[in-house]
């Protein structure tokens, strides 16, 4: 079963353990700054998003590439950067339409959210269910049964 | 060892920054964090100097799981000598920017001196520069910390930086961090603002890494969010209702200080209370409460953010203050309304978004207002030296009292003097519910017996952070002890004051506490650091910490005989709830715990204390 990432930001506290953990998994070193999934603080509305990669069906990261680094994991349904191939043109991060390829200024290469091999850590450390790895078909699924819970069921008189 | 071994020596008389490597020996003795910076701050400065002038040191200090993934591991504290008391104080504060320190690679900044003009320190890891100020002074916590984000074109710099109430020498100013996080006690905004420094701004990219045993780091993690999220308090209670979920619970133990410590329970604690906050107003049809926030780390998340009234007097006409932004937790709660007897929800938010505004600790300035109600009631305090009516129960004299203070504007410079300073200076030195010159914060020290010797004992004057004997005498953590009873409240003490230092020296936060013991936290201090964290280890730092503390405070002029409370806590008894007729039974006990500590009769650790201890 394909599985995909489902954030709903309504549960998020901010609290970056997810952020960590996506550090910790690719490098062992808990950086923040070196995270795939990134937690956006509104703080006048009171809001906490986490955001990252959607793995594009047709991945504009992936088509733009003209050394051809990034792939598609057909595994996971990922699209991963090779670091052996890449060589830091940055024309991927100016084809991704949400910002979630970057560059990093510290090894050339770009960098984006490969979930994990199939076991994405910040979903694995998410304390709140605000980040969850689910069926990527049904990934609507709690709200439809949020929705089918308000319909009236009762028989009609 | 997961400390980076460096901490960074900022000497702003001569404007210079130089790396440094940090003690080693001390590590192994002080931990990190308040144990490690009240080491360095004790032996670098004379304990008897004047807390605002450039002989004092400013230290600003994270833990090794600071910026880890231990549940909470993103606090950092301030250490100092604490102008309001002239004893050793330690601010401590969660939020983001601990981690960003941390992540920059320093494990402490120690500020001497004084700059000749208003300064900011800036730090990109391993650069470090101070930078003019004078575009930020005189501005607040939120302009200054908006305007360095914009000047360096870096909206990930973390700041923690003083108000206009630290610049104005407000004698119980905070640092604050993150718009409303806050190192808010003793005063250390006010020696921030001494030293004309405004600011910290940091960026660190750095992250960390060198933690001993990651495996076992990771597994000891993991168990310790187990329990956290596995406890009614720290995983129900605190997410749900923040520290507020106190005011009732507190309010009908008839252990809640109100108007002065007059009485022990206040009539509109509900109309205050955590769970108030959730409900829909009538003006508008929110609630107070928007949501919980986490800090850096933090798998609890008891923080508010609230947004107030647009249609309350305070700011109706103030749109900036519309937005949502820190909430009231249980303390400023407790400050602003029962202290004073004001049970007006949205003024006691002004109040706190003003403190957060400005930099100012909510417990000192509210327990303050409650002594100038007093006094005003007395007839001591006239209407005139004021500017305006203040009798007990008036949210506007409060909402006003808080501008001035935090101003430095009218009435308020003599507010922002704290309890003590005011009260002697109406002759009513009585009448100051302080204890080493800093005011109680939200428990009765006549109700519960274990806090008031709590409060006489504290090494940073009345606290609740520094011996919560709360836990034990309303919440029954570990064991539930009969709040009227003096037995046994020395020795648990004494164990909740060397447990607490080990905590607030690892860069966890105490909140924890409410679930874990220290053998919840001991394997996350042993698999992140080398060397020898055991048990027996970390209680002995513990113990050395306070005592540490403690000879500072000795040294400093500060003796046994300042270990008491103020003539109402032993002479007037709770009028009314489950402790009527109860006052502070001091007497019984601080003999007891003076000898538990290993003191002479008069409060002195004896030489072969000091030397068990290696001091």
């Amino acid at each position: 079963m394909q599985k995909s990432l489902l954030i709903d930001p309504g549960k998020c506290t901010g609290c970056r353990q997810c952020e960590m953990a996506c550090s910790y998994e690719h490098s062992g070193i808990f950086n923040t700054s070196d995270s795939r999934i990134r937690v956006f603080e509104f703080h006048h509305e009171g809001r906490n998003v986490p955001y990252t990669c959607t793995q594009c069906a047709e991945a504009w990261c992936l088509s733009a590439c003209p050394v051809e680094a990034i792939k598609l994991d057909a595994l996971t349904g990922a699209k991963v950067v090779s670091d052996s191939v890449c060589v830091g043109c940055k024309v991927c991060t100016i084809a991704c339409p949400f910002g979630t390829i970057n560059y990093k200024y510290e090894t050339g290469k770009v960098q984006k959210c490969d979930l994990c091999g199939g076991d994405p850590a910040c979903a694995r450390e998410c304390p709140t269910g605000a980040i969850t790895f689910v069926d990527a078909d049904w990934t609507g699924l709690d709200r439809m049964r949020q929705w089918a819970q308000k319909t009236d069921t009762q028989a009609q008189v | 060892m997961a400390l980076a071994r460096k901490l960074l020596r900022v000497n702003l008389t001569l404007g210079t920054c130089v790396e440094e490597p940090v003690n080693q020996e001390w590590v192994r003795q002080y931990l990190g964090q308040r144990g490690l910076a009240s080491k360095y701050l004790a032996s670098e400065i004379d304990p008897k100097v004047d807390a605002l002038s450039p002989g004092n040191k400013l230290i600003f200090t994270v833990g090794p799981l600071t910026g880890t993934m231990a549940a909470t591991g993103g606090r950092y504290s301030v250490v100092t000598k604490g102008p309001l008391t002239n004893a050793i104080a330690c601010g401590n504060s969660g939020g983001y920017f601990g981690n960003e320190l941390r992540s920059a690679g320093w494990d402490m900044v120690i500020f001497e001196g004084k700059s000749e003009k208003p300064v900011y320190l800036f730090i990109e890891n391993e650069k470090a520069q101070l930078l003019p100020a004078d575009e930020f002074w005189g501005k607040s916590v939120w302009e200054t910390e908006g305007g360095l984000k914009k000047k360096h074109q870096d909206p990930q710099i973390r700041v923690s930086c003083i108000g206009r109430a630290g610049e104005n020498q407000v004698l119980f100013a905070g640092i604050v961090n993150d718009l409303h996080r806050a190192a808010g006690r003793s005063g250390v905004g006010a020696v921030m603002g001494s030293k004309n420094l405004k600011a910290i701004a940091v960026r660190g990219t750095l992250g960390v890494g060198n933690i001993a045993d990651p495996k076992a780091f990771m597994a000891a993690v993991k168990a310790g969010k187990k329990v956290l999220a596995d406890n009614p308090v720290t995983g129900q209670g605190l997410p749900k209702y923040g520290t507020q979920v106190l005011m009732n619970v507190i309010n009908e133990m008839g252990a809640s200080p109100t108007r002065n410590h007059q009485d022990v329970q206040f009539a509109g604690a509900s109309k205050i209370s955590g769970e108030a906050m959730h409900e829909k107003r009538e003006s508008d049809g929110k609630s107070h409460l928007v949501t919980n926030q986490a800090c850096f780390g933090c798998t609890i998340a008891c923080g508010r953010i609230s947004r107030i009234d647009e249609k309350h007097f305070s700011v109706s006409t103030k749109p900036e203050y519309w937005g949502a932004s820190g909430g009231l937790e249980y303390e400023a709660a407790w400050a602003f309304g029962n202290a004073n007897g004001v049970d007006d929800l949205e003024a006691l938010q002004y109040c706190n978004l003003l403190c957060n505004e400005e930099g100012m600790d909510p417990i000192s300035f509210g327990a303050t207002v409650g002594a100038v109600m007093e006094l005003y009631e007395l007839g001591v305090i006239t209407k005139e030296e004021i500017g305006f009516e203040a009798p007990f129960g008036s949210a506007e004299a409060l909402c006003k009292l808080a501008e001035l203070t935090a101003r430095g504007e009218g009435f308020g410079k003599i507010l922002g003097q704290g309890s003590k300073r005011l009260c002697t200076k109406y002759g009513r030195p009585d009448l100051s519910m302080t204890v080493k010159g800093q005011e109680f914060p939200a428990y009765d020290g006549r109700a519960l017996q274990g806090m008031g010797l709590a409060y006489a004992t504290s090494n940073r004057g009345a606290c609740h952070l520094r011996g919560y004997m709360v836990s034990p005498e309303v919440l029954g953590i570990p064991v539930k002890m009969e709040p009227k009873a003096t037995e046994g409240k020395p020795e648990m003490l004494k164990a909740f004051q060397d447990a607490t230092a080990v905590v607030d020296s690892t860069g966890l936060c105490l909140f924890t506490t409410f679930a874990w013991n220290l053998n919840d936290i001991q394997p996350q201090i042993q698999a992140a650091c080398e060397g020898d964290w055991s048990m027996e280890s970390l209680l002995m730092v513990g113990e050395r910490i306070w005592n540490l503390e403690r000879e500072f405070n000795l040294a400093a002029g500060i003796t046994g005989k300042d270990d008491t409370l103020p003539p109402r806590l032993l002479n007037e008894p709770c009028k009314t709830g489950p402790q009527a007729g109860m006052v502070s039974q001091l007497d019984k006990m601080l003999p007891e715990y003076y000898q538990l500590r290993g003191w002479s009769s008069d409060g002195v650790p004896t030489n072969e204390t000091r030397a068990r201890l290696g001091l």
